[in-house]
Formats: structure tokens, C-alpha cells, sequence
């Protein structure tokens, strides 16, 4: 089953159209990376992934969740990484873990079970009661992916959430991304330019000036660019040198 | 209903830790209404007469008459604050992520407000503890009473506030907004003389701070230390609470929380 479906979708600021007619799926125990220059519209996507927009055209379902008609229940399978933090810097970490979980009204005790088990995870948890301000910008991160995962969603969202980070920690989510989708079942939807985060297993979407130019298997899109590399691919499609 | 229940004790349990670590915030807080008691109050009381008003049976002390105003203040100020933090919440992005979670906008919009007013309302208690002291002692049954006033007046400033800040792009233009809105809510009131008093100076002036709702937090709250009730000023209280509130809740576009660069990609 997909966790995440988008059909014929299409957003405009004014007179100004970002996304034209995107399809695409992620399905769950594999990464999607999606892979644009920038101004291609991603983080719009990811804001109408995530209700910040209202969708103006097409539809998203969330683990089958229409996004427009249950967004309650679509939001309740979904766990986002923003590209800034969105954590509390004065708050420690049990804290901006405990304010999550009661936005998705758990109780104390759940609350309690579902961090402890998710800051073990994460390896994190002897710095639960550390302020947030004291973490390195890999543990932030580690942070705010428990945080995504506590009320246990069937899609992952990141966007570009390996930005700031230093390439032993960007390897480092990488791998642990992929850990996730298999122990878990989940699907994860990460947002990047940086082509050297793509394993060979994800699936790739490449996004320009709005438009879904590559949909699919890193084998299949090389296939269809007479075998090409990825970074040879993104160029020819989007006119930028990758990073 | 647990789940409504466990999430409104979350935004509290956090506007409560936010609260506590900016300590200078009451501090500041305090010293506003105190420095207006002590100092300006000192200077007023000669030039200001007061005559026997209700819901005073007697003559009072211009410290006494402008206590409740005060204690209105400190509402107002903290009303503007936490409309303050929205608007910083949505740039920094923390925002983001109250509206991710599953419950109605309109719910958490309204957690809000109630955690940000019962934290004004600690801190009015605050306040009322000190003058107590000072000598400002209004029935001890009348700091009970008001307790359900000050909540209605909380929320309509911080109703206020909320739509104020949806009309607000950026940190940088709330600064403008504030004097524009919390000084002519003020000093347009009763809180600092009598209306009678603003009578006889300018019957414009004198209409304007009638037609104000800070007035009516002010006298509802006045009345209520002393025990007693006024009927109008709750009614324009509760209206304008349940105007701002829906405008706010109606008006408040998740749009402006995402990225500031986002309408560029």
C-alpha cells in the first residue's frame, strides 16, 4: 500500500503557478527522494503535505486519508521534519517531546512510553532532560525525527533535513533513514538537491519549475537516459549542475 | 474529549515552562503597573479629585481607583505579548508544528489564548498581592470574584491580540502596530480617571473611551473586587471577545507559518 498518493496536483501564488499537474506515490519501507534546484517548488509541496496550504487543485491522500476531506485523520499519519527547526531551544528535550505528544492527545503515561522508546531509538536518551540549545545540530535532528515518529506515522516527511549538517552526520540520518523504513514499515519522503544522500534502493522523483520531469527506480531513470549517471540525469533535466 | 483535554494541558504545560524560564517577563510585567501606582500616582492624586463613584461606597484614594486599571494593563500588555510570540512562533517556525497536529485549528487557536490568559491572570494576582500590601485592600472576597472577570477580559485583549496578529507579515511591524493599539486602549479608558472626569474636559474624548472595550474590561473587573456586577460591561466584554475571536479563527491563514522564502519557490 502507498502511504502517500498525489494526483494531478497543482498550486499557484496569484497568477503565479509553482506545481503543474504532479502524480506521484511513495510506497511505505522505501525512501522517496525528491530532488529539485532550487525555486522548483518542493517546499511548497511539502507545504501542502502538510495542510499549511490549502490544496487548490487535485489530491493527496495520506495512507488512503483525503487530505482535503479528513485532514485530521491524514495528519495523524504523518510526521514532518521541517527544514528549520522547529524546536523549543529553552525547552529540553523531554519537554519539546512531551508538547508533541499531547498536540496528538496522548496521554501522560502513553506520552511517557511512546518518548522513552523513541529517545532509545534515537540513542538519546541520556540527554532527555538537556536543553535543546546544548545539542549539536545532528542531535537536533535526531530530536525532531522522534519527535515525527512518536505517534507513529506511515509517512516520514523531510525536508531538506540534512542541511547544516556535517557529513558524518548527514551519513549518519541517511542510514538511519533507511533503518527506519525497514524495521518500520514506513515510507519516508525527503526532500534534497544533494544527489550523494540518494542510496540505490530509494525511489526518485526529480522536480523542475514545478514540474515532475523523473518519476521512479534509479534503474529505470538511468534506463530511460541511456545509462547516464544521476548527477548527469539532473543536469540534462533541470539545466543545473548538481550539488 | 481526553484527547482535546491532554492537548489544551500540553500548550498550557508549555506556555507555562516558556512563561517561567522568561522570568524578566513578569518582572517587567510588574514593574509597568507598580512604577503607575507608586510614582504616577503619587504626582496625581493632589491634581486628580475623586468623587464618590460606583461601585466605591465611598470616597477612595486615587491608588484605590486605579488599581483595577492596573490590573487591566497588565492584561493588556501581556494580550499584545502573546500575540507578540504568535507572530514570532510563525517565523521561527514553531508554529508549524502546533498546526500539524490533528486537532481542529480552531481548538489550538483557542488553547492559546486560555493558557496565554491564565498566565496574565498569575501574574495580575501577582500584582493585586503587592498593592495589597501597599495598602490597596479590596474585600478578600472580591479577589475571588473578580477572578472569572479578569478571565473575560484576558480573553477579549488576547482575542484582540490574535486577530492583530493575523493582519501581521513580519516581527518588525508589530512594534508600530503596539503603539498604535495598546496606548489609545489605555489612556482612552477609564483605567487611569473617571469618565466623568474625561467629560468635562472633551465630550468626543469622553465618547471614545465609552465606546472602548478596554473601558468595560476595566469597570468589569473593578466592579467585580468590589463585589459587585455590571451587567453592560460584561455583555460588551463577551461580544467583543466573541468577535475578535471568530474573526481571528476565521481570518488566520496557516499560509504565512510556512517558510518565509516559500511564495519564491
Amino acid at each position: 500500500m502507498n502511504a502517500l498518493q498525489v494526483s494531478d496536483v497543482s498550486f499557484s501564488y496569484g497568477a503565479r503557478a509553482v506545481l503543474h499537474g504532479l502524480n506521484f506515490t511513495c510506497p511505505r519501507g522505501r525512501v522517496t527522494a525528491l530532488l529539485g534546484p532550487n525555486a522548483a517548488g518542493k517546499t511548497t509541496l511539502i507545504s501542502l503535505l502538510t495542510c499549511l496550504y490549502p490544496l487548490q487543485q487535485g489530491q493527496i491522500k495520506v495512507s488512503g486519508h483525503d487530505l482535503t476531506r479528513a485532514p485530521r485523520s491524514a495528519l495523524r499519519e504523518l510526521g514532518v521534519v521541517f527544514q528549520q527547526s522547529t524546536l523549543d531551544l529553552d525547552l529540553t528535550v523531554e519537554q519539546n517531546l512531551r508538547y508533541h505528544a499531547a498536540l496528538h492527545g496522548f496521554s501522560p503515561a502513553d506520552a511517557k512510553q511512546r518518548i522513552n522508546a523513541e529517545l532509545e531509538r534515537q540513542q538519546l536518551s541520556e540527554r532527555r532532560h538537556d536543553k535543546v540549545r546544548l545539542l549539536n545540530g545532528g542531535h537536533r535532528r535526531r530530536v525532531e525525527i522522534a519527535r515525527a515518529l512518536l505517534h507513529n506515522p506511515r509517512l516520514l516527511l523531510l525536508d531538506e533535513a540534512s542541511v547544516g549538517l556535517d557529513p558524518a552526520s548527514r551519513k549518519a540520518l541517511q542510514t538511519h533513514l533507511r533503518s527506519l523504513c525497514k524495521e518500520r514499515d514506513i515510507a519516508v519522503l525527503s526532500t534534497t538537491h544533494i544527489l550523494d544522500e540518494i542510496g540505490p534502493e530509494d525511489h526518485v522523483l526529480i522536480l523542475n519549475k514545478g514540474l515532475l520531469v523523473a518519476n521512479g527506480s534509479i534503474a529505470a531513470i538511468q534506463d530511460q537516459y541511456q545509462q547516464q549517471s544521476l548527477p548527469q540525469i539532473f543536469e540534462q533535466l533541470t539545466q543545473k549542475a548538481p550539488l | 474529549m481526553k484527547a482535546y483535554w491532554y492537548c489544551l494541558s500540553g500548550i498550557f504545560f508549555r506556555e507555562w515552562l516558556r512563561f517561567w524560564q522568561q522570568r524578566t517577563r513578569l518582572l517587567s510585567a510588574l514593574v509597568r503597573p507598580l512604577l503607575w501606582l507608586i510614582v504616577f500616582a503619587a504626582g496625581f492624586r493632589a491634581a486628580l479629585g475623586i468623587a464618590i463613584i460606583a461601585p466605591y461606597d465611598t470616597y477612595i484614594t486615587y491608588e484605590t481607583y486605579i488599581v483595577p486599571g492596573l490590573a487591566c494593563m497588565i492584561l493588556l500588555f501581556n494580550g499584545m505579548q502573546s500575540s507578540l510570540s504568535m507572530v514570532y512562533d510563525r517565523e521561527m517556525g514553531s508554529m508549524r508544528i502546533l498546526l500539524t497536529s490533528p486537532q481542529p485549528r480552531s481548538f489550538l487557536l483557542i488553547c492559546k489564548l486560555l493558557a496565554s490568559a491564565c498566565i496574565s491572570i498569575v501574574q495580575v494576582y501577582i500584582f493585586l498581592a503587592i498593592t495589597w500590601f501597599y495598602g490597596v485592600q479590596p474585600p478578600l472576597l472580591g479577589l475571588l470574584v473578580a477572578l472569572p472577570a479578569l478571565l473575560m477580559v484576558a480573553l477579549m485583549l488576547g482575542a484582540i491580540g490574535l486577530l492583530l496578529s493575523n493582519g501581521i507579515r513580519q516581527l518588525e511591524n508589530f512594534a508600530g502596530v503596539m503603539n498604535f493599539v495598546i496606548f489609545p486602549l489605555f489612556f482612552l479608558s477609564s483605567a487611569l480617571y473617571p469618565l466623568w472626569k474625561m467629560q468635562e474636559a472633551s465630550l468626543w474624548l469622553y465618547w471614545i473611551c465609552v465606546l472602548n472595550p478596554f473601558s468595560h474590561g476595566v469597570e468589569l473587573v473593578r466592579y467585580a473586587l468590589y463585589l459587585q456586577f455590571n451587567p453592560v460591561a460584561l455583555m460588551v466584554c463577551a461580544a467583543t471577545t466573541a468577535i475578535c475571536l471568530c474573526a481571528a479563527v476565521l481570518t488566520f491563514s496557516p499560509k504565512r507559518t510556512s517558510l518565509r522564502t516559500a511564495p519564491s519557490k
